[in-house]
């Protein structure tokens, strides 16, 4: 799996994007997430169970002071 | 939690001692004049005041002025540029101040349109420094008749300006009595100009504090009276050492008194597109911000734990990104025990983001004001991030405290907050010890210290007159003493230019190394904030893509600058919808909302491309400017290691796994080769690595730009842009095929 075109060292079966967002600790509130280029909502974050080639994005956005 | 309604009224003013203080003004000269109504956005006025003489004087700013520098920190450049020369320094008298809001300035049916761009050349760079601010002196200016304020020469003894936009009179007193420390000459010229206690809100006034006198990390207090708290309020024109300029001049304070706000004091082109796009965006404020950033409770320091959870907040003079204590200065702490809820509190009427918060009723525990309660303005997160954890200080009480006092003696936080840090380590690198600072323990995390190095630093005693130096000076003389090895104090030092970075670590982004050493200014933020889009979402990961964004950020930020707007509701909040646009970064309907302003003010269409073009035009203007007076070439976009990689062993071993790491991801060693280099061997490799990405990422900027490979702006790029300037031209012309 690919995060932010990355390789994701941590996927395991049942891995949702609620799940990489702890691991990473992504604690930044505005965040873009989309798999394989399809936009995911921060209400499906813990639904979405991710697959072994899925490319994941989580854009940050926060563009400072 | 401290709600606004549970917070008492602070105690007024003697108006005995303001009188005695007004009794003691000499007039020197007094003008009296026709305020010209603003059309569209613009006054086309400019005033200029010369303390050497006292002379005042009104001109037309000329339409070829307007076209090429649209107002704010355009106008603040090509006036600045006109009065001065190549051998001007920051304390010759036709060094200017000069401040302009811009035609957006002072429309109250949007956020962020109170702000006032303010230039002069710095004691601390030598070239120009520029500086937003809020408050209400920008749009008062305006509506007294005046696109823009030029101030030069030097009085012999302390002045003060005031300008009534009311009764169109300027006028310049001698002025002994009032204080320096902004938050009493803030409440002491409030109370005097105001005809009562309604009044006073009429009222702005710019001022420095004590410590402008001698120290060059001073700036300018832009007041705003509070009328629920009974109080002023100040705001900063941070960086670069303005202050000092103003004080140089003699000039205590600048006071403008308006009063007659209403919705269309500028005259605008269409107000109906102006009021449909601020109610738009009131209720995206409404709606959105309890879910994203919540600037209406904290502010801008709402960021300080986030930075903390992705490696960039600055700690310990930028060695680490980020502090174990963090939990004692999160954003909740802030929120529950010292910032008033529940309170509007803008600095420009219309504001619907309100960040501008406050802790009241503070009881100072030091200096000259120990004891007295007072109300604290901010933190921003860059204070926060400055005095606080960079200083190895995470205590709220503490960074309050520092935060007021460097306010009131008008000392940058910034600027004090890196210096500070970087006294440290000097200490605990020996470079620095209790003798030669006086008895100073100045170690990361030392509260007493600190503060105690403030309170010297303001009154110019001891080794507070080294602290005011700045960084840049301060190693320079560090070495001199031979107290201290200059490369390292090269490499640990965080300035660029002579100014000390803002709060950000940007080790882990090379584009946000070069969103700091590719400005004109200096390593100010402002420009372009690149280490999300970079380190963490990998948005850029070419050089071509970091060089790209270092092309479009600093044009698109350049503008708020120019037209009067605050960036922060840019981006601080955004449309539910963002997401689905294609690209989130640029937020575009904002985007689109500023060029409906601009038409809705100004009456002229603009698109996308043409916004940028009116920044680029300024952004190398002051390139050139920079150039003119001894800056603005590749050498001088050098930056201290610090900044891009681990100096210390201690820094090094603290991410160990990382660096190592990239050693084989990214420098082409294998695993094994690691294993067998020393500690050394890897900081070096890292180092040679690292440096050589910055130079490739030069590489890639300067072209974007239009620039040859030594950073002097082409001249068929002028010309594209429209700013083939004949002055512009016989500055890069002699350069145009010189290497680096």
């Amino acid at each position: 799996m690919m995060l932010n075109d990355r390789p994701y060292p941590d996927w395991h079966e049942g891995l949702t994007i609620q799940g990489v967002i702890e691991h990473m600790n992504f604690t930044w509130p505005k965040l873009v997430t989309k798999v394989n280029g399809q936009l995911v909502w921060p209400e499906d974050y813990p639904n979405v169970v991710l697959a072994e080639n899925d490319d994941l994005k989580i854009h940050h956005l926060l563009a400072g002071g | 939690m401290i709600q606004m309604c549970d917070v008492p009224r602070y105690k007024d003013v003697d108006m005995e001692e303001i009188k005695k203080m007004q009794a003691a003004h000499v007039l020197l000269n007094k003008v009296e004049y026709e305020p010209k109504q603003i059309k569209k956005g613009y006054t086309d006025k400019l005033l200029t005041i010369d303390v050497t003489d006292a002379s005042i004087k009104i001109s037309d700013i000329p339409a070829e002025v307007k076209e090429k520098f649209v107002g704010g920190k355009g106008y603040c450049l090509r006036y600045l540029w006109d009065a001065t020369n190549p051998n001007t320094k920051w304390d010759s008298p036709e060094n200017e101040i000069v401040m302009s809001s811009g035609p957006i300035a002072g429309i109250t049916q949007y956020a962020g349109t109170g702000k006032m761009l303010v230039a002069t050349i710095s004691p601390l760079t030598g070239i120009p420094i520029d500086s937003n601010v809020g408050g209400f002196f920008g749009p008062y200016l305006k509506f007294s008749g005046f696109d823009a304020l030029e101030l030069k020469g030097q009085a012999e003894e302390d002045v003060i300006i005031v300008i009534d936009g009311n009764k169109g009179t300027i006028e310049i007193d001698k002025a002994p009595l009032e204080h320096l420390d902004a938050h009493l000459i803030g409440e002491e010229l409030t109370a005097m100009y105001a005809d009562d206690e309604n009044d006073r809100k009429h009222v702005a006034v710019v001022c420095a504090g004590s410590a402008a006198d001698h120290c060059d990390l001073s700036m300018l207090n832009f007041t705003f009276y509070d009328p629920r708290r009974g109080t002023v309020r100040l705001k900063q024109a941070g960086r670069g050492g303005i202050g000092r300029v103003f004080r140089h001049k003699k000039v205590k304070a600048i006071v403008c008194k308006y009063q007659g706000i209403k919705n269309d004091l500028n005259h605008v082109h269409d107000i109906s597109i102006i009021n449909k796009t601020g109610v738009k965006y009131h209720r995206e404020m409404a709606t959105q911000d309890p879910k994203q950033n919540n600037m209406r409770k904290i502010g801008t320091a709402n960021t300080m734990k986030i930075l903390n959870d992705y490696d960039i907040l600055p700690t310990h003079n930028f060695k680490f990104g980020g502090t174990p204590n963090i939990h004692e200065m999160e954003p909740k702490v802030f929120i529950e025990q010292w910032l008033t809820q529940g309170a509007a509190d803008g600095c420009w009427y219309g504001c619907s983001m309100a960040c501008a918060k406050a802790a009241d009723h503070f009881k100072l525990k030091t200096g000259p004001y120990a004891g007295n309660c007072v109300v604290v303005d901010g933190p921003e997160y860059e204070t926060a991030a400055g005095v606080g954890p960079n200083c190895g200080i995470t205590t709220p009480q503490v960074i309050l405290e520092i935060n007021f006092y460097c306010d009131t003696y008008g000392i940058d936080t910034i600027s004090w907050g890196t210096t500070v840090a970087f006294l440290m380590e000097c200490y605990e690198n020996g470079i620095l010890n209790k003798e030669r600072t006086g008895g100073l323990e100045l170690n990361f995390g030392n509260c007493d210290a600190a503060l105690e190095l403030l309170h010297l630093t303001a009154k110019n005693e001891g080794f507070g007159k080294i602290a005011g130096m700045g960084t840049h000076k301060q190693k320079e003389y560090f070495a001199q003493q031979g107290w201290g090895d200059m490369k390292f104090m090269n490499d640990i030092a965080m300035e660029q230019k002579g100014l000390e970075y803002s709060e950000y670590g940007s080790k882990e982004s090379l584009a946000q190394q070069g969103g700091y050493g590719l400005t004109n200014k200096g390593p100010q933020h402002d420009e372009a904030w690149l280490i999300f889009m970079d380190q963490v979402n990998n948005q850029i990961p070419t050089f071509d893509d970091k060089a790209e964004a270092l092309y479009y950020y600093p044009r698109f930020r350049t503008w708020f600058g120019l037209v009067g707007l605050c960036k922060l509701p840019w981006n601080d909040v955004v449309p539910e919808n963002n997401s689905l646009t294609d690209e989130p970064a640029k937020v575009p309907e904002h985007v689109d909302n500023y060029l409906d302003l601009f038409y809705g003010v100004t009456g002229r269409r603009i698109d996308r491309e043409e916004l940028l073009v009116m920044s680029e035009r300024v952004y190398n203007f002051q390139r050139i400017f920079n150039i003119r007076l001894g800056k603005g070439l590749r050498k001088h976009d050098a930056i201290p290691y610090r900044s891009v990689g681990p100096v210390t062993e201690e820094e090094y071993l603290s991410r160990q796994e990382r660096y190592d790491g990239q050693l084989v991801e990214k420098v082409g060693y294998t695993k094994e080769q690691v294993e067998q280099m020393s500690l050394q061997e890897k900081m070096a490799a890292t180092r040679t690595y690292r440096e050589g990405e910055y130079e490739k990422l030069i590489n890639a900027v300067y072209p974007k730009r239009g620039w040859t490979m030594n950073g002097v702006p082409k001249i068929e790029h002028l010309k594209k842009i429209g700013m083939d300037l004949p002055e512009l031209i016989e500055i890069v012309e002699p350069l145009q095929n010189v290497e680096p």
